[in-house]
C-alpha cells in the first residue's frame, strides 16, 4: 500500500493494520526516516519537501510492486509525507511483511534505497544562512545499486 | 506541451508550469531540453548542466532519446532527495 500525506502517522498503528488477521506473517521489518537537526556541520532549522504529485504516486506504486515481485511478501507499505518539517518529525515509513525474517528485511532496506533515488521528492533545508537544496548523495546511488540485477 | 519544472530548476526557470508548443522538428527529450535553452536566461542557467536535470515524460522517468509529442506532459527536475 502507498500513501503520500501533509500529515503525520502513526507509527504503531500504521504497523499493526500491516499484519492484522494474517497469520501467514511470521515477522515484519520498517524503516522510518526522520529530519535530522545537523546536515554537513549546518544547522537545519526545518525542511520543505517538495514532491510531483501525479509522479509520486506512481513512482512509489512501482518500487512496492517490484519488491513484492522479488520477494515473497505477505504486506507492505510505503508513507511519504510532503510539505513543511521540522528536526524529530517523521519523513517516511517503509515496512515489509513475511513468512520469514530474511525476505521481510531485504525487501525493506530494497525500498528505502530505491525509494531514495527514484520517487520524486526534493529537500529544502532552513538553515541561518538561508535555505538550500540538498544535492543527491553518490552514496544513495550506490546504496540503490546494489539491488540491480 | 505541458512542461513541469521542480525544486531549483522551478526557481532558475521561474515558473512551476506552462504550456508550450515545441517547433514540429522537436522529438526526443534532447530536443525538448535544447529547445528549453534556447527560449531565454532562465532556462539556459536551469539547463547549463545536464548531468543535474532528470526528465520525466507522463510522470515516468524518460532518456534523451526517448520520443516526445506535443500531447505529453514533460517534467524537468534535479536527482531526487526523498526519503
Amino acid at each position: 500500500m502507498i500513501r503520500v500525506q501533509e500529515n503525520d502517522f502513526d507509527i504503531g498503528a500504521e504497523l499493526e493494520s500491516l499484519v492484522k488477521q494474517n497469520h501467514k506473517v511470521g515477522g515484519f521489518c520498517s524503516f522510518v526516516g526522520l529530519v535530522r537537526d545537523m546536515a554537513d556541520n549546518e544547522s537545519i532549522g526545518a525542511m520543505t519537501l517538495e514532491h510531483y504529485p501525479a509522479m509520486t504516486e506512481k513512482a512509489l506504486a512501482k518500487i512496492d510492486d517490484e519488491a513484492n515481485t522479488r520477494w515473497p511478501l505477505e504486506a507492505s507499505l510505503i508513507i511519504h509525507r510532503f510539505g513543511r518539517l521540522e528536526p524529530g518529525d517523521r519523513i517516511v515509513l517503509v515496512a515489509t511483511a513475511a513468512a520469514h525474517r530474511q525476505d521481510a528485511f531485504e525487501a525493506c532496506q530494497f525500498l528505502i534505497d530505491w525509494l531514495k533515488t527514484q520517487a520524486p521528492f526534493w529537500k529544502l533545508e532552513e538553515t541561518k544562512e538561508g535555505s538550500h537544496w540538498v544535492a543527491a548523495r553518490d552514496s544513495d546511488d550506490q546504496a540503490a545499486q546494489r539491488w540491480d540485477k | 506541451m505541458k512542461l513541469l519544472y521542480f525544486s531549483w530548476l522551478r526557481e532558475k526557470i521561474g515558473i512551476a508550469e506552462e504550456d508550450a508548443l515545441p517547433p514540429e522538428s522537436v522529438t526526443t527529450v534532447a530536443e525538448v531540453l535544447g529547445w528549453l535553452k534556447s527560449r531565454g536566461s532562465g532556462y539556459e542557467t536551469a539547463l547549463a548542466d545536464l548531468s543535474l536535470v532528470r526528465v520525466a515524460v507522463n510522470q515516468s522517468y524518460a532518456k534523451l532519446d526517448d520520443p516526445v509529442g506535443p500531447e505529453d506532459e514533460v517534467a524537468l527536475f534535479p536527482p531526487v532527495t526523498g526519503g
